[in-house]
């Protein structure tokens, strides 16, 4: 088992036949079963033509009939890459990870206000993807620092989930599954849907949840796991340094009004009992010291 | 991105938001005919500076003749204006409003940002306009009220009038509170910002309701729609750093430490800043080189760090995923050449082909100090600063 997705997801690729698209297509295809998995491709001006063996039709739900495809991954660019999660929940697909980085924030306003009461869950945007170690990988992680196990990681930030898997891996401790949810102010899956998911995953024993400045996501994960979650949870939070009204990077990183601090989401949850770390180099070390 | 206060009123008066008639000046002489121009017998004349904070720092005055205001232009137009957001050095006076001068009966608040978690744009009004509305929104939550608004209907007229009484319009007044908070939302969708803020917002003693400032702020990843609004930036309001590092599309942002780092993605970098200082130094930046580390990028990272007169030591974080570590060493290396790096280096490299990067490093003959890890990277860059 695992959250989100396993080797029996069926996956269409928006945006396949750009660089990106292309590029991740093809990485994500020689992973463990992504030679299954990837089932489909979606262009307009292509349909008909194939990607390297997988084939492209016009629309999302074409796609969707003709391979029964459930999830998308989206590398469209960002002008057009709210309009396309919009086809994909049309379509009524299960999940929607959405890798883009730079969609305008009214565009996912709008279509977060459209997505409510439908059944599509979304990832992302501006995220690194899931993974399911020696299963499949949608997204733009390298998958060799992952080895199959037991412990869930989910995290804003791309580079810093590969630093808590690599810390994992070296440490012999493998991984169920690996969330990036992504650095915008408004995005889809929060810390607190992806708690959930590992709580009632019978193969995820314990989970980093790893933050960063800005919002309050982390505290309202850390609230709810203080009553719910059965797993040992560690965490950590980048941007202890950081000066307020500056981005750090991701739209979403950002201490406005005295609000979203590092400080502020450690303290939350040290007392919603998640055992922090103020450094990220133990992440992996605090982790295996409450298994 | 940001704009002045002018800016701001010219995109309000496009919405039909009432503001005082001004007139932008860059020179004395031209506040001097700005105000002539605008008649009347009071002005106010307000430096333009992108930070908050400009009256209590001394960057807003009255004139009662148009002697004053030659005086009044004269001291603001290129001091070293100070408030709470500048930081200790301040930011120069280059630009100025001449405004006609106003009849105020009541100063009221009212903001607009997008709220995460609803995940809709939230208008906030307060009946203490004028003041600093963070130690009004901290001390006296319960005089700030807000509203949600629906992205389909907009914000009602329902909702509009409610939120005007309740931070004290007068009911004659209500219509135009409404026209004025309908008008802020409708810019505020329509120009894309991130921040929109009016205060104060007055009433007049003769009941009109006008916006006396304005603050505007801009989601980046929406200027490619509003090539009017990328007009309006003011280059000499931002760190000259950051700016040269957009134009190489790294993200920077200056602090004041005395370690450069330079790393991929934003999360890693603040936990590289985090590390840095959790091992006693302080960082002299924010530096994410984003996707492509290549030799020409990070030879540019380096001379923007190099500008800065306190650097002691460059801290190099690089997981290397998509990106190869033998790529990113070769660009590192062929860095330290080009600028002929003089500071001490630290670079950690993790995952692919990390073995044959360091093999690079070490082969290089360049004095490039490695580590293993993120803690020994810290430490050991926390020493070189230190001249250990």
């Amino acid at each position: 088992m695992s959250i989100l997705i396993n080797r029996n997801s069926r996956v269409i690729t928006q945006g396949i036949t750009g660089k990106t698209g292309q590029f991740h297509t093809r990485m994500c295809r020689d992973y463990a079963n992504g030679r299954d998995c990837y089932v489909a491709g979606v262009n307009p001006k292509k349909a008909g033509e194939n990607f390297e063996g997988i084939p492209i039709y016009a629309t999302v739900r074409e796609a969707k009939q003709a391979t029964g495809a459930t999830v998308s991954v989206i590398y469209v660019p960002p002008p057009f890459a709210a309009a396309a999660i919009d086809e994909a929940v049309d379509a009524g697909l299960d999940l929607v990870v959405c890798i883009t980085e730079g969609i305008p924030v009214r565009d996912m306003i709008e279509t977060r206000y459209r997505m409510q009461g439908r059944k599509t869950l979304l990832l992302g945007p501006n995220c690194p993807g899931v993974i399911t170690p020696d299963e499949l990988k949608i997204g733009i992680m390298p998958g060799h620092i992952h080895l199959k196990g037991r412990i869930g990681v989910v995290s804003r930030s791309g580079t810093l989930t590969y630093e808590a898997v690599g810390q994992l891996t070296e440490l012999g401790l493998g991984q169920s599954s690996a969330v990036g949810i992504g650095g915008d102010p408004v995005n889809g899956l929060k810390h607190i849907d992806i708690l959930r998911l590992f709580n009632d995953d019978p193969d995820t024993d314990a989970v980093i949840m790893i933050g960063e400045i800005g919002g309050s996501d982390e505290e309202a994960a850390a609230l709810w796991a203080k009553d719910h979650m059965k797993k040992p949870i560690v965490g950590f939070i980048a941007g202890v340094t950081a000066p307020a009204g500056k981005r750090m990077g991701h739209a979403g990183a950002i201490i406005s009004g005295g609000k979203g601090t590092a400080q502020e989401k450690l303290e939350v949850m040290d007392a919603c009992g998640i055992k922090v770390t103020r450094n990220p180099a133990e992440m992996g070390k605090l982790l295996k010291s409450v298994l | 991105m940001k704009i002045h206060e002018y800016q701001g009123k010219e995109i309000f008066r496009r919405f039909g938001m009432t503001t005082p008639r001004g007139v932008p000046s860059f020179s004395v002489d031209q506040a001097v005919k700005a105000a002539q121009s605008l008649g009347g017998s009071v002005w106010v004349v307000k430096a333009q500076i992108h930070a908050g904070g400009r009256g209590k720092g001394g960057g807003v005055k009255v004139a009662r003749s148009l002697d004053e205001v030659r005086a009044r232009a004269g001291e603001i137009l290129g001091m070293q204006l100070v408030t709470h957001q500048t930081g200790p050095a301040g930011q120069k006076v280059r630009r100025l409003l001449i405004e006609e001068g106003a009849d105020i009966r009541q100063e009221l608040y009212v903001g607009m940002v997008v709220d995460r978690t609803t995940q809709r744009v939230c208008l906030m009004a307060s009946s203490e306009g004028g003041m600093d509305i963070e130690h009004v929104a901290a001390h006296t939550p319960e005089k700030i009220h807000k509203v949600f608004i629906d992205p389909v209907k907009g914000l009602t007229d329902a909702d509009a009038d409610d939120v005007a009484r309740k931070i004290g319009v007068p009911a004659g007044s209500i219509p135009q509170a409404r026209a004025m908070l309908q008008g802020l939302y409708k810019a505020f969708r329509e120009t894309d910002a991130s921040l929109a803020e009016i205060n104060p917002l007055i009433v007049t003693g003769d009941g009109r309701i006008v916006a006396l400032d304005a603050k505007l702020n801009f989601d980046d990843n929406a200027l490619f729609r509003h090539p009017e609004i990328v007009e309006m930036r003011d280059l000499d309001e931002e760190d000259p750093a950051e700016v040269e590092a957009s134009k190489f599309d790294l993200s920077y942002i200056s602090l004041d430490g005395n370690i450069g780092c330079l790393v991929n993605g934003a999360g890693l970098a603040m936990s590289t800043m985090d590390t840095i200082k959790l091992y006693g130094g302080e960082p002299a930046n924010f530096l994410d080189v984003g996707g492509g580390a290549t030799a020409d990028k990070v030879t540019e990272a380096f001379k923007i760090m190099l500008k800065n007169p306190e650097l002691k030591a460059i801290l190099v974080n690089i997981f290397g995923g998509i990106m190869k570590c033998d790529t990113i060493a070769e660009g590192v290396i062929a860095a330290s050449k080009a600028v002929g790096l003089e500071v001490p280096l630290v670079v950690r490299m993790k995952g692919t082909n990390e073995d044959i990067g360091k093999k690079l490093i070490a082969d290089s003959g360049l004095p490039i100090i490695t580590a293993n890890n993120m803690a020994e990277a810290a430490e050991k860059v926390v020493a070189a600063a230190k001249g250990k």
